[in-house]
């Protein structure tokens, strides 16, 4: 979505509409309030001196008898263009400031960085009044020294988001064509800083605002006989006891006008930060002929009819999958294939906005849907063993805490327990290694000390997710080999997630394969070499090379690209990309069937059929 | 949408174009050194490596995390400062001034390599010598069409495209700078299974078309095995290994060759019985975590 349609959007929101109305108003009587009540402000009334408040005189009227809120009025127009003046000084001084590292020397450029910093630590309104002394009292002087007090933190904001954009690739591909500097900052970083640093102005315009008022106010801003809001302010202060309108005025124009800065900010923030509102929910009238749950109720954990929903739209339709006690199943497919969720519903972990409903969900003996699974007896290994390890605690205390949370273990008992586990999964030295934080591991070895975790209790199910990813392909091995011989020693089941289908191959008894939230196929890891019955299985083990690859000919290719989550498919979601698709496989969604005993598809013409009625003609 | 998404043999066909105008060739990279950081904290990325890059052809560079060969090819087009050593193109010394060299980079992510407020046609633009708009806007869809992207989308921004499209643009971008080297840093990584062999397709066909010398990286020995001529092996900073594709898998002399080698997942073929009781290895290997 581009930027227009996106602030269109934000407008709409009440929000977007006080904020557009607000700032109207104030245009309009910055523009046309001098016209129609100039005279009135300027009008000097003996007769009327220091009236209060009242039908006559809003606001009363000052010790020259002249009207105040007219004077408000009149006023806006001088106090808004200070406001902009020191405001636009503040953000070119800022932008300059800012940018200058990146395009100055290495030396230069720390020059200016340490400046801006030392500025930046110098209390604002100080350094304010330092100017404002230093310029001499009066209008613009004092503006500028705004402008100025203002640069230091702009510049600093400019410089940070500079600096993380000078890092991206697409600034180092511009380097490496010899695009100059001068245009990498205005093509590449001015564009791609523009909103956080707009966001950051209309907040701190508001500020301005305040802070111009306030030098107004202590009369070093504004000088007789003209005025602004803060001008206003100090003339009428002497009256604030005897009639506090009259002091009324000019403050709430204040307070309203940085108010709607702040608004117009926000309304900047929002068209950032994409949809406003969180989208209805898809109404899920899902009734696709499901297949009567014909699998008996064996297996350690059943799955029937699982549905993950997002707001927008469903991640996972209608999974069933069965493992059974101390099977080794794995789930392939690619990002946004649902493998990954349908495990975490398995486990309870699904993030917040998602909406798991199945039909029966079963471990062991527990019912999911009603208790969560009993204790240690399901594991889970996530891909990143950094961000699934308390930095902060000792590795034998991470472990020592499963033993004594869930089956009552002393300290002792306990810690000895983590040593054996560490142990058992190839850690040398465990009972030095226990006293070691995560981040002195590797990642292997975190990946390992995760499955020792899983192994405190007795699991009766390991889920991996994608657990080798992150590693690279020697240590790979290793950790697949360790789930392999934990899996024989122990007897659990294991439920592997992973985009390779080679890997899963590797370790597995069976192969889940999945697209668009769906299970396309399920075969026995046997079944594989004789080939698939799915044209994307197929697809997918074509498409990458193996080390028996012939290198004279083209890989497979699937054209197109996976669909996107909530892109709404009729009939095969896989039918795009599929050049066996026929019409039936446009308008009619495939059903899972079993094709034959452990081998099931979702295909309309399956690869294999085909191949197999041909084995029988011969 | 749907205009956007090319069919892939295409891509063989487009290449074979009147676009055949890289000129080819060698990158000698001698005793390249690259150090991070200061005084005791200090790594040294590249130990003294020197790799040769022959005109015309497909050096595949290989190792783990870590290994320090994504920093060995950023070096060689100037994106990291040697601490010694020389990078030539042809026999020049390309200095140590970052600047235009006769040396592309496409890199690994396809989502952070284009800019996403510039529009496609602007990104592949900034590749193509000074020129007036018409020339400009005749060499982009050139390009464009050489990757196999509809040139139509020239006037759209990147977040319209797919990984592997974007992918494409990239490498279009590269190609229109007519470099005579091209270095691949783990281009297929980021993308999706049913995209990688597209990707890897189009760049071995552009290779044959085209004829450029390239340095391809991956931490995939069979995605490297597929493409490359020769083979090199980097662990922890150090060249260990570097001969004809051929030699290096079926004779690899190196033990962390041997490793590499063993380590990659073959559909059915189950795990070396050994694998997992090699805690040794690994523990050498410190430096894994990503």
């Amino acid at each position: 979505m581009s930027q227009t349609p996106r602030l269109r959007l934000a407008l709409r929101t009440p929000l977007g509409i006080a904020a557009a109305a607000a700032s109207t108003i104030i245009v309009l009587t910055a523009i046309f309030g001098p016209m129609l009540l100039g005279d009135t402000a300027d009008r000097i009334d003996t007769d009327a001196i220091g009236r209060h408040s009242g039908t006559e005189h809003l606001f009363g009227t000052d010790a020259l008898g002249r009207d105040i809120a007219a004077r408000v009025v009149v006023a806006t127009r001088l106090t808004l263009e200070l406001t902009l003046f020191a405001t636009l000084i503040a953000v070119v001084g800022g932008l300059v400031l800012g940018v200058l590292p990146a395009v100055l020397g290495r030396r230069a450029g720390r020059l200016i960085t340490a400046t801006v910093n030392l500025l930046v630590a110098f209390p604002g309104l100080l350094f304010v009044l330092f100017l404002a002394v230093i310029f001499g009292v009066g209008t613009f002087s004092a503006a500028f020294a705004i402008g100025l007090g203002a640069a230091p933190s702009t510049a600093r904001l400019v410089q940070n988001l500079t600096a993380s954009i000078a890092g991206t690739d697409y600034v180092a591909a511009a380097r490496i064509l010899g695009v100059n500097r001068f245009r990498i900052i205005v093509r590449h970083i001015l564009p791609n800083i523009a909103e956080p640093v707009a966001l950051f102005v209309s907040t701190t315009a508001a500020g301005i605002l305040v802070a111009f008022s306030g030098l107004s106010f202590l009369g070093l801003g504004v000088q007789p006989p003209d005025y602004d809001w803060g001008r206003l302010l100090n003339e009428q202060l002497d009256r604030v006891m005897v009639d506090p309108m009259s002091a009324v005025g000019p403050g709430a124009a204040i307070v309203l006008t940085g108010i709607t800065f702040g608004l117009i900010g926000e309304v900047v923030a929002k068209a950032n930060a994409g949809r406003t509102a969180p989208q209805p929910e898809i109404a899920t009238a899902e009734t696709s002929a499901m297949t009567p749950a014909e699998e008996s109720a064996s297996g350690l954990l059943h799955i029937d009819h699982l549905q993950v929903r997002f707001p927008g739209h469903t991640a996972v339709h209608d999974v069933c999958l069965t493992v059974d006690e101390g099977e080794a199943v794995g789930i392939v497919g690619e990002s946004g294939s649902g493998k990954s969720l349908t495990a975490l519903a398995a486990a309870g972990l699904v993030p917040h906005p998602g909406r798991v409903s199945s039909r029966t969900m079963r471990f062991g003996d527990r019912d999911l849907n009603k208790q969560a699974p009993k204790g240690t007896s399901m594991a889970m290994v996530f891909q990143d063993p950094m961000a699934s390890l308390n930095p902060a605690l000792t590795v034998g205390r991470q472990l020592a805490e499963v033993a004594e949370v869930h089956h009552n273990a002393g300290r002792a008992a306990a810690v000895s327990r983590a040593v054996s586990r560490l142990g058992a999964v190839g850690i040398i030295n465990p009972e030095l290694r226990v006293r070691k934080r995560p981040h002195e591991f590797s990642g292997g070895m975190r990946q390992r000390v995760m499955i020792a975790m899983g192994l405190m209790g007795e699991p009766r199910l390991i889920i991996a997710d994608e657990p080798t990813t992150a590693l690279d392909v020697t240590v790979q091995a290793q950790v697949l080999a360790l789930l392999r011989d934990v899996r024989t020693e122990s007897g659990a089941a294991l439920l592997l997630i992973s985009h390779d289908i080679a890997v899963v191959s590797q370790v597995c008894d069976r192969v889940v394969v999945m697209y668009a939230g769906r299970i396309v196929e399920e075969l026995p890891v046997g079944d594989l070499a004789d080939g698939v019955a799915h044209p994307y299985s197929a697809a997918l083990i074509g498409a990458v090379p193996s080390m028996t690859t012939d290198r004279d000919t083209p890989l497979a290719t699937i054209p197109g690209r996976p669909p996107e989550p909530g892109e709404q498919s009729v009939g095969c979601p896989f039918a795009p990309r599929c050049a066996r698709a026929t019409d039936r496989c446009r308008t009619e969604e495939p059903v899972l069937e079993q094709i034959r005993p452990g081998r099931r598809v979702a295909c309309w013409d399956p690869i294999t059929t085909a191949t197999h009625e041909l084995e029988e003609a011969r | 949408m749907k205009a956007v998404s090319t069919a892939d043999p295409s891509a063989a066909e487009a290449a074979s174009g009147p676009a055949g105008s890289t000129t080819s060739g060698s990158l000698e990279l001698r005793n390249i050194t690259v150090r991070y950081g200061r005084g005791r904290n200090a790594s040294t990325a590249v130990d003294d490596v020197s790799l040769d890059v022959p005109a015309g052809s497909v050096v595949g560079l290989v190792g783990g995390s870590g290994s320090g060969k994504s920093t060995l090819g950023r070096a060689a087009v100037g994106l990291v400062s040697i601490d010694s050593g020389q990078v030539l193109v042809d026999g020049v010394d390309q200095g140590r001034k970052p600047g235009r060299r006769p040396i592309q980079l496409v890199f690994q992510d396809p989502f952070a390599s284009l800019n996403p407020r510039l529009t496609i046609g602007g990104s592949v633009a900034e590749a193509l010598p000074r020129a007036d708009r018409a020339t400009r806007a005749t060499e982009v869809a050139r390009y464009l069409d050489l990757v196999g992207i509809d040139p139509g989308v020239s006037t759209r921004l990147p977040h319209a495209l797919s990984g592997g499209q974007r992918q494409r643009v990239a490498l279009a971008r590269a190609l229109a700078a007519r470099p005579a080297v091209l270095v691949a840093d783990e281009v297929t990584s980021a993308l999706d299974v049913s995209v990688q062999g597209a990707v890897l397709n189009l760049i071995r066909d552009l290779q044959r078309e085209l004829g450029f010398a390239m340095l391809f990286i991956s931490h995939n020995l069979a995605v490297v095995r597929y493409l490359a001529d020769r083979i090199a092996v980097m662990d922890r900073g150090v060249l260990v290994e570097c001969g004809p594709a051929a030699q290096v898998l079926e004779n690899p002399e190196h033990d962390y060759t041997r490793a590499l080698l063993s380590g990659v997942p073959t559909i059915g073929e189950p795990l070396p019985e050994r694998a997992a009781v090699e805690p040794a290895t690994e523990a050498e290997t410190e430096a894994t975590a990503r």
